[in-house]
């Protein structure tokens, strides 16, 4: 096997990891970029409506209120340290993604302009802020480019298209990953001092999702398998505006450009569910709206949409019911301007011009709140106390710090990945000037090419396409927006026996080892089928409802049992694994603490969890 | 409906397929609003896992599936069954050696990408209030088209120039430095001009359009090159023109 020797391997390169390879190698450090799609295809580059900063430029606005916004967001669970962190230097992440050229959309004083989102608001949840940095509805688009470019400036290194299939853990340490190269399929081990993973989510474990068929949760499944416990996995968004069947994006700018939610007996139903943010109520709550008007018979057809309406005339009529200035007002091209991509969407895959008529739209699975643990420099850690694995790093979507607690809100995941990408980067160019090379094992992927010829051989009667549609149904059925212990059971069933037959029955048509997406595919759907069990099983364990995690058989959430974070382990065969959960890592609450040891009386603290109201 | 795929196959890993060949399959139930992405899944999940292409997003974001369909390049997830007809004919795109099947090696695509420094560069010091460079949204609209590109290389390899010589950049490349070029923030707009004017520059551009309706992201990639030409000779100052002006 090739050996590849760099200071720092970056597994991914969406915006966490072009952001973590820019800052690590500005650090000095010596990087290499390994990722299974050319970089710009990575699926931050779907992010539409914006990335939240506190800039400003529009509304007067403060970090501390950003960072009310995602603790109450999260539903509590987010760690405050983390989320005053991720509202601090999003500002200046922002910025200086400016200064890498990034071209944001400008206000008339030539600022960064901004729009508002769901939950963004101003002093501790007063009204609705225009937080959003927006270029366009293309704003991930234009992160990814933007970073990439700098990339290229900066001669990082780039191994394009070799998907990392395993890590190497030498003595409690990581000392790289193995990769197979996908134009040859030959296998090659990266010995890095550091390993930092920002490889994505895992939305492709249901039917209806947002997210990219490449979007299987590759990074978090190996370190599942190589010991490192996954937090908080049964937190899983589902985004309350995909295309109708679809799963496609509507982003949540069309709300924040006034767009509406509407039933089918013409009724803006979510003036019921959250009076004052309305439409733009956080996700986890609009998603669960949709559920209950659909089930009582508000669904447009009675199948399960509702009609996303952004048509001036709609607009414009609820702007002068809500009193606001007539300059506020939108007309066709504004719509054009500010939604294009979304307009291309509809009128190409639906026949539907959202001009002219309302959109179809239902929730979609979007966004693992959950993932590899890590502090807020991405170090990854392994146990309720914040043990840190030397060498190991996490951020993105696949990471959970946890700056999105229960659940995670709108433009956040940018923020996220500019933030604890660049932490990471910087944190990982200082480890690797003091860190020694951990020596390779000899066996160093030995094990997973074993795996892999098994798998390439396999002559079984189960495609992989066929298992993973089973797999996508029994999420959505039983592990999606709602929960009950009978469904989740019945989820943790349904993979079983799918695993069964993954494992003892598979059928691999393709034989060759170049560019055989047959055999990564199957690959692919193992991960897969390890992250759907433990958020099955987490989501079983954890009796309450918190944000996204909506038990019917626990309607309330229960702070005194439950405010934890969750942590899984998997142990045992790859087909017969093994899991641990347990919920006593403690939620960082150190923001209202700080609270109640300054006196402030009950009623003026801001961070003490409460019961969510918008 | 029943629709028929004509697909254009090679695996260099496998003797006997070595060499390129059509195979064919039918596909029951198709809806003419089905994408043809959709439809080459089912021919791979349903009838022949070896069937290989790229894809990810499958919303004509990620530019990965590039393909000639029916003779016309296009991302096979931005395109319908109703565009299409029952009877689709899909191969790799032109003018890049052929991995295996409908893949094609991207690199001679994204080196000429890297050569027309398609990055930001200003070296003034930054503001000293430590925040955002400041630009007119007028500004701003002027590199607007061509900031939505996604390097899916529809428009290159559409192109009979780009066909006839690989070390023409191409009009991806061209579109990626008028990105630059134009940003009113940015300094090295003449370098990458002077790259541009070289021989295997704009100039090998024929004006023969085919990049313009391939481009899944509908930009104007013949204007934004007759742009750049006319920068060339004429400055940047010029701003942009007229399409009408470069016919």
């Amino acid at each position: 096997m090739q050996i590849h020797k760099h200071d720092a391997i970056i597994i991914g390169a969406g915006g966490a990891g072009l952001m973590a390879a820019l800052y690590a190698s500005k650090g000095g450090a010596d990087v290499a970029v390994v990722s299974k799609l050319y970089p710009t295809r990575s699926h931050t580059g779907t992010a539409q409506g914006g990335i939240g900063a506190a800039l400003g430029n529009l509304d007067e606005d403060k970090p501390i209120y950003h960072t009310y916004d995602t603790v109450k967001g999260g539903d509590y669970l987010a760690d405050q340290h983390a989320a005053k962190i991720l509202a601090e230097n999003a500002v200046e992440a922002v910025i200086e993604l400016e200064h890498m050229g990034l071209p944001f959309d400008r206000t008339s004083a030539k600022r960064i302009s901004q729009r508002r989102f769901g939950g963004h608001t101003r002093n501790f949840g007063e009204e609705l802020v225009r937080r959003a940095c927006h270029a366009a509805d293309r704003t991930g688009h234009m992160i990814l480019q933007t970073l990439y470019q700098q990339c290229i400036k900066n001669e990082v290194n780039f191994y394009d298209e070799f998907q990392v299939v395993d890590m190497i853990v030498v003595d409690g340490s990581v000392a790289g990953v193995v990769a197979i190269e996908l134009g040859t399929g030959a296998f090659h081990i990266f010995h890095g001092k550091a390993s930092f993973f920002a490889s994505g989510g895992w939305g492709r474990c249901w039917s209806v999702t947002s997210n990219a068929h490449s979007l299987t949760g590759d990074g978090a499944a190996i370190a599942l398998r190589r010991g490192v416990p996954l937090q908080d996995m049964e937190f899983f968004q589902f985004h309350p505006t995909g295309i109708y069947r679809m799963g496609i994006l509507i982003t949540e700018g069309v709300r924040g450009e006034g767009g509406v939610l509407i039933n089918s007996v013409g009724e803006r139903f979510m003036e019921r569910y959250a009076p004052s943010a309305k439409d733009l109520a956080s996700r986890d709550v609009v998603s669960r709206a949709i559920y209950l008007e659909t089930r009582a018979g508000r669904s447009i057809k009675n199948r399960g949409y509702m009609h996303l309406d952004v048509r001036p005339q709609t607009v414009n009529r609820y702007f002068a019911e809500e009193g606001r200035d007539r300059a506020d007002f939108i007309d066709e091209s504004t719509v054009e301007r500010k939604l294009p991509d979304i307009l291309d969407f509809c009128r190409t895959y639906l026949g539907v011009d959202p001009v002219k008529e309302p959109m179809p739209v239902q929730p979609t699975a979007h966004y693992a709140m959950g993932g590899i643990p890590t502090n807020v420099d991405a170090e990854v850690v392994v146990d309720a106390a914040g043990l840190v694995i030397p060498g190991a790093y996490a951020a993105g979507e696949t990471a959970c710090v946890s700056v999105h607690g229960a659940n995670r809100l709108g433009t956040n995941s940018l923020v996220d990945l500019v933030v604890f990408g660049r932490r990471g980067g910087m944190k990982m160019a200082e480890y690797v000037k003091g860190a020694d090379w951990a020596p390779l094992p000899n066996d160093a992927g030995a094990e997973i090419e074993a795996e892999f010829e098994r798998m390439r051989q396999s002559a079984g009667a189960s495609r992989p396409g066929e298992l993973r549609q089973q797999m996508q149904e029994t999420m959505m059925e039983n592990v999606g927006v709602f929960r009950t212990e009978e469904t989740l059971q019945q989820g943790i069933e349904d993979l079983a026996a799918l695993r069964e037959r993954f494992y003892k029955d598979l059928q691999i048509d393709d034989k060759s080892r170049v560019f055989n997406t047959d055999l990564m595919e199957a690959w692919e759907l193992g991960c897969l089928l390890d992250l759907a069990d433990v958020t099955a099983r987490t989501a079983l364990e954890r009796k309450e409802s918190r944000g996204a995690h909506s038990r019917e058989d626990y309607k309330t959430r229960d702070d005194e049992n439950w405010l934890a974070h969750s942590l899984i382990y998997q142990s045992g065969a790859l087909s017969e694994p093994a899991y641990e959960a347990h919920f006593d890592k403690k939620v960082d609450l150190s923001l209202w603490e700080e609270e109640v040891e300054q006196g402030l009386p009950e009623e003026q603290q801001k961070f003490r969890p409460v019961e969510r109201v918008y | 409906m029943d629709v028929t795929f004509r697909i254009r196959r090679q695996n260099p890993d496998l003797p006997d397929l070595v060499k390129p060949y059509w195979q064919e399959f039918v596909l029951k139930d198709v809806d003419p609003t089905d994408r043809v992405l959709e439809m080459l899944h089912r021919i791979k999940w349903e009838q022949d896992g070896s069937l290989s292409l790229r894809r990810s997003c499958a919303h004509g974001v990620c530019g990965s599936d590039a393909m000639r369909i029916n003779g016309v390049n296009r991302l096979a997830c931005k395109i319908l069954i109703r565009d299409v007809g029952e009877k689709v004919q899909v191969e790799p795109i032109l003018g890049l050696p052929v991995v295996k099947d409908l893949i094609v090696d991207m690199t001679p695509f994204f080196d000429h990408y890297k050569q027309v420094m398609p990055f930001f560069v200003n070296e003034d010091p930054l503001p000293e209030d430590g925040r955002e460079r400041l630009q007119t949204q007028a500004d701003r609209e002027q590199f607007d088209d061509t900031t939505k590109c996604i390097l899916c290389a529809c428009c290159t390899t559409s192109c009979p120039s780009f066909w006839a010589n690989g070390h023409y950049v191409g009009p991806a490349a061209i579109v990626g430095a008028h990105r630059f070029i134009f940003d009113s923030r940015d300094q090295a707009g003449q370098e990458r001009l002077d790259i541009l004017s070289e021989p295997n520059g704009v100039w090998r551009c024929r004006t023969i359009f085919n990049c313009t309706p391939a481009c899944p992201r509908d930009i104007e990639v013949t204007k934004a090159i007759g742009e750049v030409k006319l920068a060339i000779r004429k400055g940047t100052n010029v701003g942009i023109i007229e399409t009408s002006a470069i016919h």
